[in-house]
């Protein structure tokens, strides 16, 4: 029994020591990613990515490089990126909250094999539907344009569940109220309902925004044409059986990420709320 | 709860769907108005655009493709073949590869990226360590990047070269440099440390949340009684956190099979060497997107949502979802 007995100060030291080699782990990759933004793009196809410190051949070049003229496509694509992101977060949201409110807050025929529906489609990964998809988008003549990018994701099924609980919480009572006072039933939505659901707004906007923002595969499929990619299809473009441009793709690919780390710590509580979501069961 | 909703449409109190303009309306306009207006029409009108996405953008395509499993793709003359594109996949070597790689990778994923979540969200619950906030910030990072820029980092930190990361941990230990990615087996676990490095706070942000469910007093009142810290795990947390579990490892596994943007940005496009990364989607998009084999495309595509479908439905059956929902 001896075993057992460790003391809470021998538990205390092998509890942190796994967390901080945990943490090295995490932090190792993006501290290196970090460095070789002062480094020179041929280092990166000669040597790899190292920890190593050579003042003498770190510079800012690549930096210089980034906000000059001379990275215009990337400066692109990040708006591109941008624009999409908040087009799929303001639609995905408003056609959630919708559905969801129908599914919560009304009795109807097949609701149940219709909510059942969600649930399996939340469960196919998107890899799996990508080529029917991409062939659905040629016959429907709409390959190479931002709808095609946005409209797959326009209902999303782990969002609309999340508003289904959501909703479910609010009192039947205000919905009867609203009935009294006259209004119709889509008034009672957008007027009473929606202002209520403000809360759980934030944690779906940045989940479906994240998403947005680091979506690969799809635009990948989507866009044909250089001036409409998206971020990651752009930096993904730099690398290529021809000519490696590791200069503006490893400082490009830093801040790809920056901004999303900066509102990753400003609102972090919404940022775990929306990820962790789907484990949340009632 | 009160749940009971009134048919309203049949109250006195709501008959005036504010929508009255004054100008004459037909008598079938107008109740086609009073129809949209009602509670008997508003759900389907709120559900609506779910059920055209879901129509237009996945059963559609996905009957389609179900379809063209059975047909030799040609432009303009599709041949119906029976189930001759699914008796090739059965003798094809590469997709066995594939296959074989997808399941190797999936095993890994949850032999890894269940236990050892769930051990460092007891440790963060048990609050013997302070500032674990800020351990629960560093985690989640790497869940924010894009796969693009961690499939670039990681390729790089396994370069082939001396003095590549990896190479240099390696030579540190007394080993000598690797082509961690020409070969098969570090090629293994170089895509196993990139989806650890990934995945590994969001899991274990989904234990903390599953173990913010279990009431403190079992853990006070057990080591009251002498349960240390490893009882404590095995006797209470495990066994409560069931369904975090199921849950965990339902996505586990979608995300071990359906497995390939990691692979693609890890060897810098679909064609590794010796197809040493090739997963089953990743054999999908070669036939599909690459080769331009819709039908053969199709028909692996098919059996991964049937296999997918039957984990899934599992999973429904075993949290009880199905007799739930019949007594809603």
């Amino acid at each position: 029994m001896k075993k057992y007995g460790t003391s809470l100060a021998v538990r205390r030291m092998a509890s942190w020591l796994l967390f901080m080699m945990i943490a090295l782990f995490i932090m190792v990759p993006l501290y290196a990613l970090f460095l070789a933004t002062f480094k020179d793009g041929r280092d990166m196809i000669q040597y790899g990515l190292n920890l190593s410190l050579e003042w003498d051949r770190m510079h800012l070049k690549n930096y210089g490089m980034l906000f000059s003229g001379s990275a215009q496509r990337y400066w692109i694509w990040y708006r591109n990126s941008m624009l999409l992101t908040v087009a799929q977060v303001a639609i995905t949201l408003l056609i959630s909250a919708c559905v969801a409110y129908g599914f919560a807050a009304y009795e109807f025929p097949f609701k149940n094999l219709a909510f059942v529906f969600v649930l399996i489609i939340m469960s196919i990964p998107f890899e799996i539907l990508m080529l029917p998809l991409y062939q659905q988008i040629n016959d429907m003549k709409m390959s190479d344009t931002y709808t095609a990018v946005l409209v797959p994701f326009l209902a999303h099924a782990s969002t609309i569940f999340f508003f289904r609980q959501y909703i479910s919480g609010i009192p039947a009572q205000i919905r009867e109220a609203g009935r009294i006072d006259g209004a119709t039933e889509y008034g009672i939505f957008f007027k009473l309902i929606f202002p209520i659901m403000k809360p759980s707004f934030a944690a779906m906007a940045i989940m479906n925004g994240m998403n947005s923002w680091n979506n690969f595969l799809w635009p990948l499929l989507a866009l044909r044409s250089d001036t409409k990619y998206t971020l990651p299809i752009g930096l993904n473009t730099l690398i290529t059986p021809y000519g490696n441009n590791y200069d503006l793709l490893i400082v490009g690919s830093f801040f790809a990420i920056i901004p999303i780390v900066i509102l990753f710590l400003a609102f972090q509580k919404y940022f775990i709320e929306g990820m962790t979501a789907g484990a949340v069961k009632g | 709860m009160e749940e009971r909703w009134v048919d309203w449409k049949q109250s006195t109190l709501f008959q005036n769907p504010v929508h009255e303009s004054g100008v004459e309306c037909f008598e079938t306009e107008e109740s086609m108005k009073k129809f949209f207006y009602s509670t008997k029409a508003a759900p389907f009108v709120f559900i609506c655009p779910f059920v055209l996405t879901v129509v237009v953008f996945w059963l559609l395509p996905i009957g389609k493709s179900v379809m063209m499993s059975f047909q030799n793709v040609l432009q303009g003359q599709d041949e119906w073949i029976g189930l001759r594109n699914y008796r090739q996949l059965l003798n094809d070597r590469v997709f066995r590869i594939a296959v074989g790689n997808t399941f190797k990778f999936t095993v890994g994923m949850l032999l890894l990226l269940i236990p050892l979540p769930m051990v460092l969200a007891c440790i963060i619950n048990s609050r013997i360590l302070k500032y674990t906030k800020i351990f629960k910030t560093i985690y989640f990072i790497p869940a924010l990047t894009s796969v693009v820029v961690a499939g670039t980092v990681f390729r790089l930190i396994f370069g082939e070269g001396d003095r590549a990361l990896m190479n240099q941990v390696l030579q540190f230990f007394g080993g000598e440099s690797v082509k961690w990615l020409r070969l098969r087996t570090t090629g293994y676990v170089a895509l196993l440390i990139l989806a650890c490095w990934r995945w590994i706070g969001v899991n274990m942000m989904y234990y903390i949340a599953g173990l913010q469910n279990i009431p403190a007093e079992l853990y006070e009142s057990a080591s009251i009684d002498g349960a240390n810290g490893f009882r404590q795990l095995v006797g209470i947390s495990i066994p409560l956190l069931k369904p975090t579990t199921t849950y965990v490892l339902t996505i586990s596994i979608n995300a071990g099979l359906s497995m390939f943007i990691e692979s693609y940005m890890l060897w810098k496009g679909n064609n590794s060497p010796g197809n040493t990364g090739l997963t089953i989607v990743g054999y999908l998009y070669r036939q599909g997107i690459e080769k331009n084999a819709m039908g053969y495309a199709s028909a692996v595509g098919i059996l991964l949502l049937l296999v997918v479908l039957a984990i899934n439905m599992t999973q429904l059956y075993l949290t009880g979802f199905f007799r739930k929902e019949e007594n809603v």
